[in-house]
C-alpha cells in the first residue's frame, strides 16, 4: 500500500511523487490534504494534494525539503511504499461560478494550486493564474498551469527567468487596471500569502488563503494547529486548511510555525550525519 | 488457608519504581504483583455468598469466582471467569478507577481495606499473556460484514466478539495504529502499549481486519459504509479537545493535554530524536485540570524534563476526578498541587513564547449540575504564576468529524444518542457505544458497551430483534 509509482525532480528543491492511494483518489478534491509518515519512527507531515487520478487510484504530492522528513521522503525511490497515508483531509476548496478569478501560487504552492485552478476552470470561470518564485529554477508547472488558466503570469524575485517582480505586483497592476476580479486564491509560504492578502485588501476582494500550521492528527484531535481567523479559534485541519485571508492573524501563524525550530534543527543535523556516515560506508 | 488468619493479613502493597527514579523514565511505575503476593491478597477475599464487588462493576466480573480459582492454583479457570464479561482485563486491571467501583463496593473496605481487585486482574491477565499467544479458534462463517468505527476500547471489544460469533469485521481506524485512547492517551509508565498491541494481534489471529488511515467522514461517510456493510458499531471516542477561550491561548507553548500526549506516547516523542516527532515542555509546567488526563500530562512532563510541574484545579482536592492511585503517584513524583485556583488569562513575549498565567482563587459553592460544589471566583483574588508551558486537561468532547453526512439524533455535548440497553442509535444498523455516547467516561465502561452492542447487533442481524428499532418509536 501507498506504494510511490512516480517520482520527478522538479527543481532543486522539491519532488513530485505519485502515490498508489485508489481509495483517496476516488475521494480527493481540490483544497484537500494527505497526512503521511515515511517510515515507522517517521513524523506525520501534511502534504496538500496536488493532483489526483480517480481511474489510475493516484495521488500526486509536491514536496519541498525542508528537514528531516521532507529530505528522507526525498531519498525514497519508485517502489518503496510510505508507512502510511491518510487522507483526503480538510474541506475542499469552494469552487462555484465566481466570474473572474486571480489564483496566485508563490514557490511551492504552485502544485496545490494547479487543482484548483483546474477546478475554478471547469466550473466555468476565467482563471488568472500567477505564479513566481524566488528564482528561475525554482518555478515549475508552467505548461501545467497554462493549461488550466486562461491568462497566466510568471514571474520571479531575482528576473533569472520571466518577469523580475514578487506576485503581489502583477496582481496589483491587475486591481488597478479596473478590471473586475471576483475572488482571489493564494497558496505559498505564510508571508507570501500575508502580502498578497494585504494587497487585496484595499479592494475589497475576497481573498481564500490555505493555511501551513503545524499539524499531528489532521482529524480536529489536538489543537496544533490552531489559528485565528476573524478573532476566533479555529482548527486549520478541519475548519480549514482554506481560510479568509483578510481575517487571518499572520503573526500568530508565522510565530506557531517556529515552535519547534530548534528541535526541527536537532534532527536534520542527525539525519544528515547520518547519510553522511552511509555514505562513507558505501551504504549498507 | 485456616478462616482465622483471613482478617489479619493486610491489604497487600503492590511493588512500584523508586519514585525518584521513575520521575525521569517512562517505565512502567506500579510493577505488579508476585504469585506470593497474588495468592496472598486473594486469600483476604472472604467469598461472600452476595457479593457486592461485582455490583460495583460496570461489567459485573465474576470477582469472587475469579479470586478463588487464582487462590487454588487454577490459573487458566481465572482468566476464563475474568473474560468471560471483561475482554481487556490486563488493561481494565491498570487503569480502572477501582476505588470508585469494585472496591468501593467490597465489604471489607468498610471496616478496613478492601480486596485489592485491580491488581488481581492484571496478575492474572499477565500471567495468561506471559504463557504466549493464544491461537483463538475461528467460528464458522455467518455470511455478514460489520464496520466498527474506532479501535479503542469500545470498538475493539465489539470487533473481537462478533469475530467470534462468525462475522467478517473490518475495523476501521483513523490513526496510523489501533488502539485509541489506550495508545495514543494514557502513557506508557501506566500502560504499556505492548500490552494493547497483545490484544490488537488477538484480534487479527481472529481474523478481525484491522484498516488504519482511515478517517469515516472524508475517506468514506457513514452512507457509504451502510451500503457496504451489513451493520455499524460507532465508537469513535471523544477526541476533541476543550480548550478555556481566555485571552492568551494561542502562545507557543500552550498545549491541549491531547497533543502533549499524542506527541508523546503515539507518536513516542519521548524517544525524539531516535524516533522523529519532537515534543516540547519547558521549565515551569501548569497543567490544567485535576482528571486523569491532567495527571498522565503532567507525569509526562516531568518525563521530559520539566523541572516544577503544578496542577492548577478550580476545586479542592475531594472533588478531584482522577484515579486514587494516579493522584498518589503523582504526589509522590514530586508534581505540586494547587487546588481552588482558576487561570484567566496567559501572558507572552513578543516571539509569542508563553511567560505567565493570571490565576484567581475559588471557593465552593452550592452543588452544580454535575453534583459536584459549583467553584466560585473570590474578588481581587488575582495573582500571576511563572510558567512557560501550560497544559489544557479540561476535558474532551465526540469529534464531529464521523458524522459528516448521517442524520443521527445527538444532544447538546455533541454526544450520540443511543440506547443504553442495546446501542441502537436512531439510525437503523447504526449501534454506538463508548465515549461517543457517554462523553468522556472510562476504559471499561466503554468496552461493557461494546459487548452490549456487539450481543444486539447479532440479534438484529440473526433475525430475532423483531420490536421496532428504536424503543421510544414503539407501538406499544
Ligand atoms: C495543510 C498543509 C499543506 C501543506 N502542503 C505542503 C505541500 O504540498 N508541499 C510542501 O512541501 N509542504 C507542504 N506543507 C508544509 C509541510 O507539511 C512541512 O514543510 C513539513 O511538515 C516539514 O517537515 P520536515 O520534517 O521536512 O521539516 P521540519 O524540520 O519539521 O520543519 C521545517 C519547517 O517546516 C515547518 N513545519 C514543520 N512541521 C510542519 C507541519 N507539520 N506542518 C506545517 N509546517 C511544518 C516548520 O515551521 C519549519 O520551519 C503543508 C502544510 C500544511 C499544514
Ligand atoms: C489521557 C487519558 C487518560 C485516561 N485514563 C483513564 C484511566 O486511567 N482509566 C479509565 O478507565 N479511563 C481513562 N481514560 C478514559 C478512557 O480512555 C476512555 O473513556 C476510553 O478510551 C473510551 O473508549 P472509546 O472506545 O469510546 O474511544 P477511544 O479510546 O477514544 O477510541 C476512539 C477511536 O476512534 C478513532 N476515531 C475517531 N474519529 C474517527 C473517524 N472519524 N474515523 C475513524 N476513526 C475515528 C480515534 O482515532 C480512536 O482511535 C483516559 C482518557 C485519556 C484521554
Ligand atoms: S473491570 Fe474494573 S471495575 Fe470491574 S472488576 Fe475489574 S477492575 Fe474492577
Ligand atoms: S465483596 Fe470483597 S470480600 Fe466479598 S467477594 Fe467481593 S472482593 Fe471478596
Ligand atoms: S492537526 Fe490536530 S487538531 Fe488539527
Amino acid at each position: 500500500m501507498y506504494r510511490i509509482l512516480e517520482k520527478e525532480a522538479l527543481t532543486p528543491v522539491s519532488k513530485l511523487f505519485v502515490i498508489e492511494a485508489p481509495e483517496v483518489a476516488r475521494k480527493a478534491q481540490a483544497g484537500q490534504f494527505v497526512i503521511l509518515r515515511t517510515h515507522e519512527k517517521g513524523e506525520r507531515i501534511p502534504l496538500t494534494i496536488a493532483d489526483y487520478d480517480r481511474e489510475a487510484g493516484t495521488i500526486t504530492i509536491v514536496a519541498q525539503e525542508v528537514g528531516k522528513t521532507t529530505k528522507y521522503l526525498g531519498t525514497m525511490q519508485v517502489g518503496d511504499s510510505l508507512a502510511s497515508f491518510t487522507g483526503p483531509l480538510g474541506r475542499p476548496t469552494e469552487i462555484e461560478k465566481y466570474g473572474t478569478v486571480v489564483v496566485v501560487g508563490g514557490g511551492l504552492g504552485i502544485a496545490p494550486i494547479y487543482p484548483i485552478c483546474r477546478s475554478l476552470r471547469q466550473a466555468g470561470n476565467y482563471v488568472v493564474g500567477i505564479i513566481g518564485a524566488r528564482s528561475g529554477n525554482l518555478l515549475f508547472w508552467e505548461d501545467k498551469m497554462r493549461s488550466v488558466t486562461d491568462e497566466l503570469i510568471v514571474c520571479t524575485d531575482d528576473g533569472s527567468y520571466a518577469r523580475k517582480a514578487l506576485v503581489t505586483e502583477p496582481l496589483k497592476e491587475l486591481l488597478d487596471s479596473g478590471r473586475k476580479v471576483d475572488r482571489v486564491w493564494a497558496v505559498g509560504p505564510a508571508i507570501m500569502m500575508k502580502f498578497v492578502s494585504l494587497t487585496t485588501q484595499p479592494y475589497g476582494v475576497k481573498t481564500i488563503v490555505s493555511l501551513n500550521s503545524i499539524m499531528v492528527d489532521g482529524t480536529g484531535m489536538c489543537g496544533s494547529c490552531r489559528v485565528s481567523v476573524g478573532g476566533r479559534t479555529r482548527f486549520a485541519c478541519v475548519d480549514g486548511p482554506e481560510f479568509d485571508g483578510h481575517e487571518v492573524d499572520w503573526d500568530l501563524l508565522l510565530k506557531r510555525q517556529r515552535i519547534y525550530v530548534d528541535l526541527e534543527k536537532i534532527a536534520l543535523e542527525r539525519y544528515e550525519r547520518e547519510l553522511m556516515r552511509s555514505k562513507d560506508t558505501g551504504g549498507r | 488457608m485456616a478462616e482465622g488468619k483471613k482478617k489479619r493479613i493486610p491489604r497487600q502493597e503492590m511493588p512500584t519504581q523508586d519514585p525518584q527514579e521513575r520521575r525521569r523514565n517512562f517505565h512502567e511505575v506500579a510493577l505488579g504483583y508476585t504469585l506470593e503476593l497474588a495468592v496472598a491478597e486473594a486469600n483476604r477475599c472472604l467469598q461472600c455468598p452476595k457479593p457486592f464487588c461485582v455490583e460495583g462493576c460496570p461489567v459485573q466480573v465474576r470477582i469472587p469466582e475469579f479470586i478463588k480459582a487464582l487462590r487454588e492454583g487454577d490459573m487458566w479457570g481465572a482468566v476464563e471467569i475474568l473474560k468471560d464479561k471483561n475482554s481487556l482485563p490486563a488493561i481494565c486491571g491498570r487503569v480502572c478507577p477501582q476505588e470508585t467501583q469494585c472496591e468501593a463496593k467490597c465489604v471489607l473496605g468498610r471496616r478496613g481495606e478492601p480486596v485489592a481487585i485491580g491488581r488481581l486482574e492484571r496478575f492474572v491477565a499477565d500471567w495468561e499473556r506471559a504463557q504466549g499467544m493464544r491461537i483463538p479458534e475461528r467460528p464458522a462463517p455467518v455470511g455478514k460484514k460489520i464496520a466498527v468505527i474506532g479501535s479503542g476500547p469500545a470498538g475493539l471489544t465489539a470487533a473481537g466478539d462478533l469475530a467470534k460469533k462468525g462475522y467478517e469485521v473490518d475495523v476501521l481506524e483513523a490513526l496510523h495504529t489501533p488502539g485509541g485512547v489506550l495508545m495514543y492517551g494514557i502513557p506508557e509508565f501506566r500502560l504499556p502499549k505492548d500490552i494493547v498491541m497483545a490484544e490488537i494481534d488477538y484480534l487479527r489471529k481472529l481474523g478481525v481486519n484491522i484498516r488504519t488511515n482511515v478517517v469515516v467522514g472524508k475517506l468514506y461517510t457513514l452512507n457509504e459504509l451502510l451500503e457496504l456493510y451489513d451493520a455499524i458499531f460507532l465508537g469513535t471516542g471523544a477526541g476533541l479537545p476543550i480548550m478555556m477561550n481566555i485571552p492568551g491561548e494561542n502562545y507557543n507553548g500552550v498545549y491541549s493535554a491531547n497533543e502533549l500526549l499524542t506527541r508523546t506516547n503515539l507518536m513516542k516523542g519521548y524517544l525524539f530524536p531516535e524516533w522523529d516527532t519532537p515534543v516540547k515542555v519547558g521549565n515551569k509546567v501548569a497543567v490544567i485540570g485535576a482528571g486523569n488526563v491532567a495527571m498522565d500530562a503532567a507525569r509526562s512532563s516531568l518525563r521530559l524534563g520539566a523541572e516544577e510541574v503544578h496542577i492548577v484545579y478550580r476545586r479542592s482536592r475531594a472533588e478531584v476526578p482522577a484515579r486514587a492511585e494516579e493522584v498518589h503517584h503523582a504526589e509522590e513524583e514530586g508534581i505540586i498541587f494547587d487546588f481552588l485556583t482558576n487561570p484567566v488569562e496567559i501572558y507572552g513575549n513578543e516571539d509569542g513564547w508563553v511567560t505567565g498565567m493570571r490565576c484567581i482563587r475559588m471557593r465552593l459553592g452550592e452543588p452544580d449540575a454535575s453534583g459536584r460544589p459549583r467553584p466560585i471566583p473570590i474578588e481581587g483574588s488575582e495573582f500571576d504564576m511563572e510558567v512557560d508551558t501550560v497544559v489544557m486537561a479540561l476535558g474532551t468532547r465526540p469529534n464531529p468529524l464521523v458524522f459528516s453526512d448521517a442524520q443521527l439524533e445527538r444532544t447538546r455535548r455533541g454526544t450520540v444518542v443511543a440506547d443504553p440497553k442495546t446501542g441502537r442509535t436512531k439510525l437503523e444498523r447504526v449501534w454506538a457505544g463508548g465515549d461517543i455516547v457517554t462523553g468522556a467516561a472510562t476504559v471499561i465502561s466503554a468496552m461493557g458497551a461494546g459487548r452490549i452492542a456487539a450481543t444486539d447487533i447479532d440479534r438484529y442481524l440473526r433475525g430475532e430483534g423483531t420490536e421496532p428499532w428504536w424503543p421510544e418509536d414503539g407501538a406499544s
